[in-house]
């Protein structure tokens, strides 16, 4: 008993050392979304090109649907952007536009401008369905399975290496439960 | 007149951290009832954006909006919890000050009133060991008899 008491200060330390060393490495801007393994949530917007057009969550169709949240004023979407257009040109997922807090003008001048990697874009004017998405800021991309159940959530610019860690084997599993008929 | 230009600068800043300090028009409400929750509820949610601040202290776009949605759901006479639950379903239990009491925050909840209790714990058993070993090192009463021979054949 008398020894361990001894090295308590030195076990303390260690554990101590040990917790904070790996809260050097943790992450906290990246929250697990609230919405993880649910469908998404409903909404009737109007779409971004055509606002006669009313868009429900039917309209993003496709195997796997990644929703990208985007705007003008963010200038990280225009770092993702020409990776995006890479994206859509490979054909692995659909992707689906969430123009959020935008104007449209300024957001069809971006598309011209920059090319437009979209299936459709929904028009998000007012942020509601950004607020149902619990978004907290743009880019923030959202992978939509099969069944149309939220898989994830990522907030921050896409870029290749991204992909590669943290869409593309989340990307293989849905192909996988696919095969698998789940 | 330099001291009045680096006056007049020094004011300037002054201001600017005042503004900056300030959060933008939060809403104001007619009852002082509803005012009091409002208050109390953007105190007790935390802003996504900003994750140390609250939303009465934020002023990220999302605070903002966050701000409006509590104000607008106190008018429509929304429960405190159900404009809580509103959140936690959004953001998850995060956008809590105050988390839950959950397996998840038992830790939190818990560790700090543990840690003491094994504090005090340490101290009682170091301070009964102490007077244990200081009764060890006092002389039975044949041992002071002992004592006081010798020391009186000394003298």
């Amino acid at each position: 008993m008398g020894k361990v008491i001894r090295f308590l200060p030195l076990i303390v330390f260690i554990a101590l050392g040990a917790v904070l060393y790996r809260g050097l490495f943790l992450k906290p801007q990246e929250l697990p979304s609230a919405l993880v393994g649910k469908s998404v949530p409903a909404f009737s917007l109007p779409g971004l090109k055509n606002a006669e057009r009313v868009l429900t969550p039917a309209d993003l169709s496709g195997d796997i649907v990644l929703l990208n949240v985007w705007a003008t004023w963010c200038p990280s979407c225009r770092y993702e952007h020409p990776y995006l257009l890479d994206l859509a040109k490979s054909g692995q997922v659909s992707l689906y536009g969430l123009n959020y807090k935008d104007e449209r003008q300024a957001a069809l001048k971006w598309l011209d401008d920059l090319g437009d990697p979209y299936l459709l874009n929904v028009f998000d004017e007012a942020g509601r369905l950004g607020l149902d998405l619990g978004v907290y800021a743009a880019p923030e991309t959202f992978v939509i399975d099969h069944h149309g159940i939220i898989r994830k959530r990522f907030a921050g610019p896409i870029d290749a290496k991204v992909w590669q860690q943290e869409f593309a084997p989340l990307v293989k599993t849905i192909r996988q439960e696919q095969a698998r008929g789940e | 007149m330099l001291t009045r230009i680096l006056c007049l600068i020094a004011l300037l800043f002054a201001g600017a951290t005042i503004v900056l300090a300030m959060p933008s028009q939060t809403q104001a409400f007619d009852d002082p009832v509803m005012e009091k929750r409002y208050q109390s509820l953007i105190k007790e949610l935390r802003c996504p954006k900003c994750q140390n601040q609250n939303l009465a202290d934020s002023n990220s776009q999302i605070a903002v909006d966050l701000r409006n949605e509590v104000y607008d759901m106190l008018n429509q006479g929304k429960a405190d919890m159900e404009i809580t639950s509103y959140m936690v379903d959004r953001y998850g239990e995060f956008v809590l000050y105050r988390p839950k009491v959950n397996q998840l925050t038992y830790i939190l909840w818990f560790g700090p009133a543990v840690i003491l209790f094994i504090g005090v714990v340490i101290v009682v058993i170091a301070a009964r060991r102490k007077a244990a070993s200081k009764k060890e090192l006092s002389l039975s009463a044949e041992q002071q008899q002992q004592l006081d021979e010798i020391l009186k054949e000394k003298d």
